[in-house]
């Protein structure tokens, strides 16, 4: 394959994915991996996340998010003072103090995960220790696990790679050989569901999600366990999960009809699914998914489009609207370009697609209008500014809050590009 | 260490940060990890600014930290200064970078720019988001015009005949509580007694704008939080009055312009007498009686707390329960206050302690932040927001000062609103028992309970609305221990009384039975602790 790979503004011309790339180190526009918490909170209804960092963790969680329609949240910040930076001793004994202030406000919690910021990783506070001692403070009553949130180590999505990486020591153990497919990747529960019924009438199973809805129902994990990972993002948790002897397998992800049929076929190819079978059972769902897509794709097609780095689902998506939308990809760019996961996708852009690893923001900013694309993904720092230069754009943080894999969500997620651009035709202001 | 599910400020860099976007030719660069960038998004998503704020991040990752993190300090001060061309450079530094201690501000001064650098070195430790602003605008301020300040002791040139006095409107910021608005109130108002508004900062100013500050006859500290040190040290080193009262309220709009009469030598009797605003009368106006003793509880930035407490108390005839502030800076003040309406101030940026206060309180009312929003949500009892920390609804399309006779106005309709209308009480006492009459409904200007209540959420400015969790609400309250028990008619009693006040009543009572040690409420406790409290 042909594909020119791009770092800040030097066009390297790249003869596979297997290249070398070097990172731009320059001005970047993303989440820290805390921003995690967000989903991940409201997926395991049963964990608490307690950030250890400063207000600025605190504030950044509270604002980025615009969760603040919750009363009571089942997140917050232990908020490190000048006093907590005299002596590293004193704030692990601050810890146990705010921890069980916590678990005395929520009896409820059955996983506390302490959650490392950037001062916690410069200050070199072990968290793993602390999560040990206060697993220990509660036996059988609380599991206590640590990861990284840190903007030092993560970039927004990544925030839920750590996090699930620290889970996998806890998987109870699947005997030997027992086959099973592990789902990888926070989904929506909808969405889960629609999965289930899927491959359920293909006959594969058991199955199991992870994480799970709640945290205390761990997957149970073997070497005969097969992961397909839901999301692009999980690195670090598919090695952990292989360090354990299961198996990933390769697939694109379950974006759009395409991304659904072939990520679906990759679990079925493993089971032995007959061809004939896989394509009976996903023959009705797929036309129905075409049929409400075509409502957009009018709108969509022939349109270009720019991405910003901020998710790591600027690949499948753009993949997505190129293929099955019609979209033109004037620039994909991305946090990072982890070769291994994004292999299946990569191969599916059009030769010559220009790809960025994180790209400088001012540079790419001037690109962006210099070429002026129809539609514009971006955090949301840039989003009005875009606007008001007369650029239609779309906020890419809804991307990973909303439910947007699978069949029936692929009308849904082209909806959220086609939305802006209807949006604009329709002021006259 | 702190347990903080809400933090009332940000930290002290984008106190920074505001003074920045403030302003026009000014650009910071922070020192800051990455993700440290999410602070954008205050000013672009809340504030729905079109353009994004004058900042450049290091963005640093753990790569770096192993190179030098100065080297790109050093790149991102040159590239800030290449692209966006400032007439000043501010280098602040987030939390993190604090712990570097690389001495940003130090480095990018020995770049050799040929524009002011001004280090800020805020302490992000034990500092936060207000101080910050208030600092940097003050250094900011020093900076350009300490090497102008005439010698100690000379007198400041008189005022030439024939012109208007002119002053200065300080402490307007970027996300700060309607700034703009009251910028054009306070600007008209003035200018109806005779003065100029010669410099408005930091909101609206640049840099060679600040040098004009001294060319005006005094100051004007609109907001005490953001310009009191900086008026101050005006009048230190250039001999500038300047004007202290805030005019929020009717009252205090009126301190103002006397306050300003005397400042400028101006006779403001005229302005006085008129009086434009419609506060008066319609808290005079028979629907406003129901207003008289209601329990507000009032929690905000100093500034706004203040106020809030006078107009509450003097303009519309209601009772304070409760007084506070968030900042420890602006606690004296606040305390001041108290003491004048009888009660003791809350100082304190513990969003669970303000919640629990609140709640003791009793009040038909609360006046708050955004956080004071979901407190009073949560409890059932009716809020306005006066004061930031506020949320993308409280940076309304239209025009809505809180200072001066037209903010006043404002004040009256959000305040009152939430409210039930005094007629309305009046038909709700009339109807009861009817059969055709649901009393659990709403009033009528606050459409269906659950509309009500859903118009009190903020639209979260970053993300498709999640549903609220399933997080019970008695998560956060202490829960009730068990009291004394209603016997059947005295229940059955309770049930005459309007809904819109059983809950108190059943409180009341219930405290009443058990400060007295019964274990059963019977209808003469009922009607024992009516008679106790009063209405």
């Amino acid at each position: 394959m042909s594909l020119a790979v791009a770092t800040g503004d030097t066009d390297v011309p790249a003869p596979s994915v297997e290249m070398a790339v070097a990172r731009a180190s320059s001005q970047r526009q993303a989440f820290c991996g805390l921003a995690g918490i967000v989903w991940l909170h409201r997926k395991m209804q049963d964990a608490f996340f307690l950030v250890v960092g400063s207000r600025t963790c605190a504030h950044m969680l509270q604002s980025a998010a615009g969760v603040m329609i919750f009363a009571a949240p089942r997140f917050a910040t232990a908020i490190m003072e000048e006093r907590d930076l005299a002596g590293l001793a004193d704030v692990h004994a601050e810890l146990d103090r705010l921890v069980e202030r916590l678990l005395e406000r929520r009896p409820d919690i059955a996983t506390l995960f302490l959650v490392g910021s950037c001062p916690s990783e410069v200050l070199k506070l072990d968290l793993g220790k602390a999560a040990e001692r206060l697993t220990q403070a509660h036996p059988g009553r609380l599991r206590v696990l640590a990861y990284s949130g840190s903007g030092l180590e993560t970039s927004f999505t990544q925030g839920e790679d750590t996090c699930l990486e620290a889970m996998v020591g806890d998987l109870p153990s699947r005997p030997a050989g027992e086959r099973a497919l592990l789902v990888v990747g926070t989904l929506a529960d909808v969405v889960e569901d629609q999965f289930s019924r899927l491959f359920a009438a293909l006959g594969i199973g058991p199955l199991h999600f992870f994480p799970p809805r709640r945290s205390s129902e761990l997957p149970p994990l073997g070497s005969g366990t097969q992961v397909l990972l839901a999301q692009p993002f999980l690195g670090r948790t598919a090695r952990a999960l292989e360090a354990r002897g299961a198996q990933v397998l390769a697939a694109p992800y379950p974006i759009g009809i395409e991304g659904t049929r072939l990520w679906l076929g990759a679990a079925a190819r493993a089971w032995e699914v007959a061809e004939a079978r896989l394509a009976e059972i996903l023959e009705r769902p797929a036309a129905r998914a075409e049929q409400a897509l075509a409502r957009y794709t009018a709108e969509l097609a022939g349109k270009r489009i720019a991405f910003f780095p901020d998710s790591q689902l600027e690949i499948p998506i753009a993949r997505f609207l190129q293929r099955e939308c019609g979209m033109e990809l004037l620039e994909v760019g991305v946090p990072y370009l982890d070769r291994r996961l994004m292999g299946a996708e990569v191969a599916l852009l059009p030769t010559g697609t220009r790809l960025l690893e994180g790209a400088d923001v001012d540079e790419q900013l001037e690109r962006v209008r210099a070429e002026r694309p129809d539609l514009t993904v971006c955090g949301l720092g840039l989003a009005n500014p875009l606007e008001a230069e007369g650029l239609a754009t779309k906020w890419s943080i809804e991307l990973v809050f909303s439910p947007i894999q699978g069949f029936e969500q692929a009308a849904d997620l082209a909806e959220l590009f086609a939305r802006p651009l209807i949006r604009r035709e329709r002021l006259k202001v | 260490m702190q347990l903080a599910l809400w933090t009332y400020e940000a930290p002290t860099h984008v106190g920074a940060l505001r003074i920045a976007t403030s302003m026009a030719g000014v650009h910071c660069v922070l020192h800051a990890p990455l993700g440290d960038s999410y602070a954008d998004l205050l000013f672009t998503m809340v504030e729905r600014r079109d353009q994004r704020p004058p900042v450049s991040y290091t963005s640093f990752q753990q790569r770096d930290l192993g190179r030098s993190t100065a080297d790109l300090v050093k790149d991102a001060v040159r590239s800030a200064y290449e692209r966006f061309r400032p007439e000043v450079l501010l280098v602040s530094e987030s939390c993190t970078a604090e712990l570097l201690q690389d001495q940003a501000g130090t480095l990018a001064r020995t770049l050799g720019l040929p524009v002011p650098v001004l280090p800020l070195d805020l302490p992000s430790w034990s500092r936060k988001e207000t101080w910050g602003a208030s600092e940097t605008f003050l250094r900011l301020v020093r900076a350009l015009l300490k090497p102008r300040a005439p010698a100690p002791g000379a007198e400041r040139p008189c005022r030439e005949a024939g012109r208007r006095p002119r002053a200065n409107l300080l402490g307007a910021t970027a996300l700060g509580f309607r700034c703009r608005d009251d910028l054009v109130e306070v600007t008209r108002l003035l200018d109806q007694v005779g003065v100029d508004v010669h410099v408005t900062a930091p909101l609206g100013a640049r840099p060679r704008d600040l040098l004009r500050i001294p060319e005006a006859d005094f100051n004007i500290c609109l907001y005490p939080e953001v310009a009191e040190t900086t008026c101050a040290w005006l009048e230190r080193f250039f001999g500038q009055p300047w004007v202290r009262t805030v005019p929020i309220g009717v009252g205090a709009t009126r301190d103002f312009l006397a306050e300003v009469g005397r400042v400028a030598g101006l006779d403001v009797s005229a302005a006085l007498a008129s009086g434009p605003s419609r506060l008066p009368w319609y808290s005079h106006s028979v629907d406003a009686t129901y207003l008289t003793g209601k329990r507000v509880f009032i929690f905000a930035d100093a500034t706004h707390a203040i106020a809030a407490a006078r107009i509450v108390a003097e303009e519309l005839g209601m009772s304070v329960v409760g007084l506070g502030t968030y900042l420890r800076e602006q606690a004296r003040p606040v305390r001041a206050a108290a003491q004048a309406y009888g009660i003791e101030a809350l100082i304190s940026d513990d969003y669970l302690e303000v919640e629990a206060r609140i709640g003791e309180s009793q009040p038909e009312l609360v006046l708050g932040t955004q956080m004071e929003r979901h407190v009073a949500k949560r409890l059932g009892i009716p809020c306005a927001v006066i004061s930031a920390p506020a949320h993308v609804q409280d940076f309304p399309a239209r025009f809505t000062p809180q200072m001066g006779f037209a903010g006043a106005d404002v004040i009256f309709d959000t305040w009152v609103h939430p409210l039930m209308m005094g007629l309305e009480e009046h038909l709700i006492t009339m109807f009861r028992g009817d059969f055709e009459f649901r009393e659990g409904t709403a009033p009528s200007h606050l459409g269906s309970p659950v509309t009500a209540t859903a118009g009190q959420a903020p639209a979260p400015p970053a993300v498709a609305a999640p549903a609220p969790p399933a997080a019970a609400p008695g998560e956060v309250a202490p829960m009730p221990k068990s009291g004394p028990v209603w016997d059947t008619q005295a229940e059955q009693e309770l049930k005459k009384i309007p809904f819109f006040v059983r809950g108190k009543a059943r409180r009341n009572t219930e405290r009443f039975a058990q400060e007295r040690g019964l274990a059963t409420i019977s209808m003469e406790t009922l009607y024992d602790a009516k008679a106790y409290f009063g209405r």
